[in-house]
């Protein structure tokens, strides 16, 4: 890793004007923490060599506030978040490119720190930052305390594997439904620190790339229907897509449902439903019952699946519906999460 | 849990079958309401139990009026409205705080009264309007921000005061006497404050049970049982069936905060009117941190929405499904009460929870 000569303790205006002061921020502060032989030319676009018979191809748009939270930082959650999306597509991801806006006044050590947690995620997922690009944009917020921000565009390509049938219209009654460890880490963290939210916690943000834990469950040769990532809207938005697919109904074990003391807590205190919490590293699968053994087992003999679990199973009841059975003995029934659920009052 | 809750259940059916006649309870607090749903206790309980949700959601007793306010205020320049979570959907006679700050308003959710002082601190050439809603849970804290206020001299600070008095708008109901309620189902948070002798006078002068409980499944099915059985036997006393966490004096500590900042005034309710003596506002020493006062702005006239029966929903008149508008009108998406805005909201509660169920006939 590089230490540049700092001219600038902060993003200024002219680090997005295309001149030399430009020029500098990508060559020492962005390629030499992202190096590979794809962006080390700097060439207009990228060019991945191919083969298979088709691509996944997907972006997403990162917008967190704060830019470093407990468990992760933005960088992290850009990586990690199209790189899920490839994922639960069946994909195997090849490659993915950056686009960087940042607000004038960011501190450039922010930016390092973003940067080297873009570069650890993507080794961590076995992927590349193929292309990229930077603007910078005047301070929003001037005059206030507020922290300068930085917003991150990732698109991603990857390889779809042979043999793989994902699709939410194949599911049918009687299919497992798996979460790969506890939820509602994420959304509860990302909480825990924003500006008048604030309360004491252990709670740390799950984000993670889920390519490895996903290839060891696809390699297991288990009929997967149906996978997704429990981002915004947590479990209970999935569960509404995929009730709402296949025209089945779902039925959840509340007892079964991976938490931890902490975010059952933080849950409780902010009035939320941890169903409807946002995760980063977490997904749904929907399996034949007959190989939900062995789906689990490979979940598990991964690290970032070690506390996966059965939650539920697929039924005929109509019309179709989430229903959850409570720990105290009770059903209702579980809706996708209007918007952002807000904290509530007492 | 459940083998608990079926011993529970097995003593509820007993104590409403020695009752003999259909049984209504009502829950004052929207935390018991949302518990009772997203526990699915509903369908548990026996069928001559009939639950009510009463008037103790802060955000669905706000008056109209006090909502009109704080949007009011959001559009004065250099004003940053500083709220809990569930404000910012409710509707205003000029659309909601959320509307008011995708045009341009600076409104924050914070979790408590002190992040906004912390932000009038951090933002000195803002006026940081914290609005203060809630019971007694709430109110202390409120309290206390305003006297932090004062010992920072900060002058870029000011409360909203919407606070309300839990036991009042019990009494209230009670003399408006059209609601057939045979017993209270009251909060363990607000009975924390205020204690649990505070409901002395609903059982003395009403003579109707009231039993303080928690918001576990088993807490309220626990709380219920306590309830019937004193029905079934005609007393009519207060029991703390929360005696862990609840003392018969409640908090001295918060009560005094309360009474050396704050005064009992009559107060605005949505739907019920004002209710003498029944919320608090800012005692004369702290009136300069008094929002209304600071922007001289008046409150007006509450003109609820004409398709909305909150008001009734709240009083226990009727439920969430009688109103005409309820899911179809009136959704989260497109809220027009606040029942249908707050996640403490009968409406919202029996939408998120229930109204799957009730289609399909359970």
């Amino acid at each position: 890793m590089t230490q540049p000569r700092a001219t600038h303790d902060h993003v200024v205006l002219a680090h997005g004007g295309g001149g030399e002061l430009m020029g500098r921020l990508i060559r020492e502060h962005i390629v030499p923490r992202l190096d590979n032989p794809w962006l080390a030319g700097l060439t207009d676009g990228a060019v991945v060599p191919w083969s298979g018979d088709a691509v996944v191809f997907t972006t997403d748009s990162y917008v967190v506030t704060p830019l470093e939270f407990p468990g992760g930082d933005i960088g992290r959650l850009a990586v990690a978040g199209t790189v899920n999306d490839l994922a639960v597509m069946g994909a195997e991801p090849v490659a993915l490119s950056l686009g960087l806006i940042l607000e004038e006044g960011l501190p450039l050590a922010v930016l390092d720190r973003v940067l080297d947690s873009v570069a650890a995620t993507a080794r961590e997922a076995g992927i590349a930052i193929a292309s990229g690009d930077t603007k910078v944009i005047e301070r929003r917020t001037a005059g206030s305390e507020a922290a300068a921000q930085m917003f991150i565009n990732t698109a991603g390509v990857g390889r779809r594997r042979p043999g793989l049938h994902l699709d939410v219209a194949r599911i049918e009654p009687g299919d497992a439904v798996l979460v790969t460890g506890p939820l509602a880490e994420h959304g509860l963290a990302i909480l825990s620190v924003r500006a008048g939210l604030e309360f004491e916690s252990t709670l740390r943000s799950d984000v993670a790339p889920l390519s490895g834990l996903l290839a060891a469950v696809f390699a297991t040769g288990a009929v997967v229907r149906f996978v997704r990532d429990a981002t915004r809207g947590g479990v209970a938005g999935v569960l509404a897509d995929i009730a709402a697919g296949c025209g089945q109904s779902v039925e959840i074990d509340e007892h079964a449902v991976p938490l931890s003391p902490t975010a059952r807590h933080a849950a409780e205190m902010l009035g939320l439903d941890p169903l409807a919490v946002a995760n980063e590293g977490k997904c749904v699968l929907v399996v034949a019952a007959a190989d939900v053994e062995r789906v689990l087992a490979a979940c598990r003999s991964h690290p970032l699946g070690r506390g996966a679990a059965v939650v539920g199973r697929v039924t005929a009841s109509q019309p179709p519906l989430v229903e959850l059975l409570t720990r105290a003995g009770g059903r209702r029934i579980v809706q996708r999460p209007y918007g952002e659920d807000l904290p509530r009052i007492c | 849990m459940s083998r608990f809750v079926d011993e529970l259940r097995a003593e509820l059916a007993a104590a409403c079958r020695a009752v003999g006649r259909p049984v209504q309870i009502m829950e004052v607090c929207g935390t018991h309401t949302v518990s009772i749903f997203r526990n699915g206790l509903r369908p548990l309980l026996p069928e001559n139990l009939r639950l009510v949700s009463g008037p103790g959601c802060p955000v669905c007793v706000t008056a109209q009026r006090h909502i009109d306010a704080a949007l009011e205020l959001a559009a004065r320049p250099g004003v940053l409205i500083a709220t809990y979570g569930d404000m910012v959907r409710v509707p205003g006679r000029r659309g909601s705080l959320e509307r008011q700050r995708a045009a341009g308003a600076q409104v924050r959710v914070v979790n408590s009264a002190r992040s906004a002082l912390e932000m009038a601190r951090d933002n000195p050439r803002q006026q940081v309007v914290f609005l203060g809603v809630g019971f007694e849970t709430t109110a202390p804290a409120t309290a206390a921000t305003v006297l932090a206020a004062e010992r920072l001299e900060l002058d870029n600070f000011s409360a909203l005061m919407c606070h309300k008095l839990v036991v009042p708008a019990m009494a209230a109901l009670l003399d408006a006497g059209d609601v057939p309620l045979d017993g209270f189902l009251a909060p363990g948070h607000v009975s924390v404050i205020i204690g649990a002798g505070a409901y002395r006078p609903i059982a003395e002068r009403y003579r109707r049970p009231v039993v303080v409980a928690g918001f576990e499944p088993d807490s309220i099915l626990r709380g219920l049982v306590a309830l019937v059985r004193q029905i079934a036997s005609g007393r009519a006393a207060v029991e703390n069936a929360y005696s862990a966490v609840v003392r018969d004096e409640g908090n001295r500590v918060a009560l005094d905060l309360l009474e050396r900042v704050c005064v009992v005034a009559d107060t605005p309710w949505r739907a019920l009117g004002v209710i003498p003596r029944s919320g608090l506002e800012l005692g004369p020493a702290y009136r300069r941190f008094d929002a209304l006062e600071r922007f001289d702005v008046h409150l007006g006239e509450d003109e609820d929405h004409p398709a909305c029966r909150c008001g009734e929903v709240i009083t226990g008149r009727v439920l969430p499904a009688d109103c005409a508008a309820f899911g179809r009108a009136c959704t989260p998406l497109t809220p027009i009460g606040p029942c249908m805005v707050s996640s403490e909201g009968t409406c919202a509660a029996w939408y998120k929870y229930g109204r799957g169920l009730a289609e399909r006939g359970t």
